[in-house]
């Protein structure tokens, strides 16, 4: 790794505060001793209180916890929202637009662009979907695009979040509860406001419903209570004003979707689902599946309900077809990515592989089709044992990797015990499409809270923070 | 509203009125366990006390079936009360109700939730010795103010929609059920006793009996004479101002379907109609001349026909294709032995 430091978005390397920052820098200079840790032990306890939590997989006595939070907001200047908000729906319409030419005519595969190979020869590749008509042309409703920066106005795209993107509930609750902990902050400071997302998802899922009909019932489907996100499935249910919905509490009959109400059958016409791909429908997928719905997908096919996001949207954001956003955004757009991916090495090229075995210790290498982080070795933060271990299984299937370099993410200050002190961050934006593409300024801010770590998941020591997107352009 | 969350409030009330019931039923069971007479035919394991807990709440086979050997005070309150095994204990149903409660918390108020679950939390932190050796009537006494404090909080909060009937209806479903099986109880113990009608033993077991759905004083004040087997029957059959009678739950429950039933779902309300007026313009005279027991049977299979329909119309709907609409599919028999939830 270069000796440079990360960048600071509060500070400039002189040390001065940067211009977005100075509010909230005066503020905390005004702050009794005592104060924020106070108020930190009052988020902590609100946060349990309040049951925003997420279950924790495989403990019997039904434990939950609730993911870190962390008082000192991420600040982004005006400037700097705009590259990142105009990136991410140029992102997203590329990628909607990628789909549909996929489950079509796949243009993109006769133009040379894309190999057959990477798309039909994709296990999230959907056969099914081929010729299935979407209204609105929209596969991606609801998007989460990962975001890193690592100097001033530079930007890269870890990857894209395509298939049922969680956590944008800790964006709305966040918020929450830091007006409730510092409303004096607000009357200081231009925060541009995200509450409005819940309107803005419903209304995106409204007009996404089938034609026949102009006032669509939409649902949101969880997996059940057992779900580690299932929080947030009752939370948006809730704030749309919505039901939350299990696949138990639909049938299907005619090709047509139904609710079982205690008033007798009522018509389904959009379904926010928060169920993978497989679970869906034991009828056209895995068949030991309790959770979907037999016969769902004959009638989505039929276009008597919508699902969102679409079925078979994960070929669009898996780590191979991450290299090929770049040219999507050139062929369907004929535009310049705003944001552009970081520089990733495809193994399956014996240059790149040359260059990655050469440089595993600096690199970070993924497996194309993981996620979560299983299948992947941090280089800088790895063992020689683990260097070599892991060489071992790059050379035995090279295809199956990616290699990219450790970026250094910027740091945010962050209250850790009594201190304020930079860690690392990434940023979710949530990217709604729909009539069309928008996104509430702000997102997931996710932080990682042990000193030097690069990883910001909360499974693994990461926590959240607002994020604040400030209005006024003189910053 | 949908048919799961219906069904969860339904059960969640129907579990805390059965452990209420069954507290009330267990308290008056130890009270006259520790009177000096005893049921005649002491050679048969029904004529225990303590086997009446079991016959009364069908659970007489599953009891044997896990507890061979003579019956026991110990035995029995342990499997009624704290055994997890069973899921017609005290602690199986609070639990289950908790759990009903929690999965539909956004139809409850914060009140009820927070009622529902510190009575979970306290009733899981008690040990089973420290309850027997602090009097095992104060925790019958506890369960039952638990469960009249969340039926208070829900009268109390609750808007009173769609959720708030589902509530209330299975509060009166149980109890009916109830107290028609309490009052059966004397066909299996003092009928075919050897003891002269209107002896000792007939006494306390007929002041136990109402003692155990609060009825006693009602008793006194309204007939100011003898306890008699028709007198009670009816009392807690035919008396509407009674407010555990079987009765003034037809009220409730026929009212509730009055409001709930639609065109489409005629049928319940059309049952619990016929229930009602059953007891609203029967006899007691009459009663006793078909024959208590008799009676009394088929009313409960009646009544299990009714939750039977409840749930094709509104808790588990059955989905007829042909006519595309909700259609009770057919009457499954044995209903009337089926007391799990």
């Amino acid at each position: 790794m270069s000796a440079k430091p990360p960048y600071d978005e509060m500070r400039a390397a002189d040390g001065t505060i940067r211009p977005h920052y100075r509010a909230h820098a005066e503020w905390l200079k005004h702050q009794e001793p005592g104060f924020l840790q106070q108020k930190q032990r009052e988020a902590n306890a609100l946060y349990t209180r309040l049951g925003i939590t997420f279950a924790v997989y495989g403990d019997e006595s039904g434990t939950e916890r609730s993911i870190p939070f962390d008082i000192i907001p991420r600040i982004i200047r005006p400037a700097a929202w705009k590259i990142i908000s105009d990136g991410a729906r140029q992102r997203v319409r590329a990628l909607n637009a990628f789909l549909k030419d996929i489950y079509n005519e796949q243009e993109i595969v006769k133009a040379g662009i894309i190999p057959a190979s990477q798309i039909t020869g994709n296990p999230a590749y959907r056969p099914e979907m081929k010729g299935v008509q979407l209204p609105g042309d929209v596969y991606v409703h609801i998007a989460g695009v990962d975001i890193v920066k690592t100097d001033a106005g530079q930007f890269y795209v870890l990857e894209d979040n395509l298939r049922t993107p969680s956590g944008v509930s800790y964006v709305l609750e966040n918020r929450k509860m830091m007006m409730r902990l510092f409303p004096d902050l607000f009357s200081k400071m231009p925060v541009a406001p995200v509450d409005h997302f819940t309107d803005d998802l419903l209304e995106n899922l409204r007009a996404v419903a089938p034609s026949h009909t102009s006032q669509p019932t939409v649902v949101v489907m969880t997996p059940g209570a057992h779900n580690s996100a299932y929080f947030e499935h009752a939370f948006l249910a809730q704030q749309m004003g919505v039901e939350l919905v299990e696949g138990q509490d639909m049938f299907v009959a005619d090709d047509v979707v139904y609710l079982r109400t205690t008033e007798g059958p009522q018509r389904v016409d959009v379904i926010y689902r928060r169920i993978d791909d497989d679970f869906l429908d034991p009828v056209a997928f895995r068949p030991d599946s309790a959770l979907g719905v037999p016969g769902l997908f004959s009638a989505y096919r039929a276009g008597n309900v919508n699902l969102a996001n679409a079925i078979g949207t994960g070929v669009a954001d898996d780590k191979s077809t991450y290299l090929f956003v770049p040219q999507m955004i050139d062929y369907y757009l004929n535009e310049k990515p705003i944001i552009e991916n970081v520089p990733t090495y495809k193994l399956s090229d014996p240059e790149d592989l040359a260059y990655t075995l050469a440089h595993l210790p600096e690199l970070v290498v993924k497996e194309v089709h993981g996620s979560g982080g299983y299948g992947m070795l941090v280089g800088p933060t790895s063992t020689k044992a683990q260097i070599a271990d892991f060489r071992k299984v790059i050379e035995k299937n090279p295809k199956n990797y990616i290699a990219q370099p450790t970026l250094a993410l910027s740091t945010c200050p962050t209250f850790i015990d009594s201190d304020v002190v930079p860690r690392h961050v990434d940023l979710r934006p949530y990217v709604l499409a729909g009539r069309e593409v928008t996104l509430v300024p702000g997102g997931l801010t996710r932080v990682a809270l042990r000193e030097g770590s690069l990883v910001v998941n909360s499974s693994q020591g990461g926590g959240t923070k607002d994020t604040w997107v400030l209005e006024d352009q003189s910053c | 509203m949908l048919s799961r969350q219906a069904n969860n409030l339904y059960w969640m009330s129907r579990q805390i009125e059965r452990a209420e019931n069954t507290a009330r039923l267990l308290d008056i069971t130890h009270r006259m366990s520790l009177l000096p007479y005893r049921v005649v035919d002491t050679g048969q394991d029904w004529a225990d006390p303590w086997a009446l807990p079991l016959i009364i709440n069908g659970l007489a086979s599953e009891y044997y079936s896990s507890h061979p050997g003579q019956i026991t005070s110990q035995k029995v309150l342990h499997f009624m009360v704290m055994d997890s095994a069973n899921p017609s204990s005290i602690f199986s149903l609070m639990r289950a109700a908790r759990e009903n409660g929690r999965s539909m918390r956004g139809l409850l108020t914060t009140e009820m939730y927070e009622d529902l679950n510190s009575m979970w939390l306290e009733l899981r932190s008690r040990s089973e010795t420290a309850m027997k050796s602090g009097g095992i009537n104060d925790f019958f006494e506890w369960i039952k103010t638990q469960s009249h404090q969340f039926r208070g909080v829900t009268v109390g909060t609750m808007l009173r929609d769609e959720a708030y009937q589902f509530i209330r209806l299975g509060t009166f479903m149980e109890r009916a059920d109830n107290t028609v099986r309490l009052l059966d109880v004397k066909y299996h113990t003092l009928l075919p006793s050897a003891e002269e009608v209107g002896g000792a033993v007939d006494y306390y077991q007929w002041s136990a009996l109402l003692r155990s759905v609060s009825a006693l004083s009602a008793y006194r004040r309204i007939y100011r004479d003898v306890i008699t087997p028709k007198r009670v029957a009816e009392l807690l059959l035919l008396h509407e101002d009674m407010p555990r009678s079987v009765h003034a739950c037809m009220n409730e429950i026929y009212e509730i379907l009055g409001d709930l039933c639609k065109k489409e779902s005629m049928e319940p309300e059309r049952l619990a109609g016929e229930l009602h007026a059953q007891l609203h313009y029967g006899r007691v005279d009459q009663i006793m001349e078909t024959g208590l027991h008799e009676y009394l049977m088929e009313f409960l299979e009646k009544l299990h026909q009714l939750d039977a329909e409840l749930n094709q119309y509104f808790l588990v709907p059955v989905f007829a294709p042909e006519t595309k609409s909700f259609q009770p599919a057919p009457q499954t028999q044995g209903a009337a032995q089926n007391q799990t939830a």
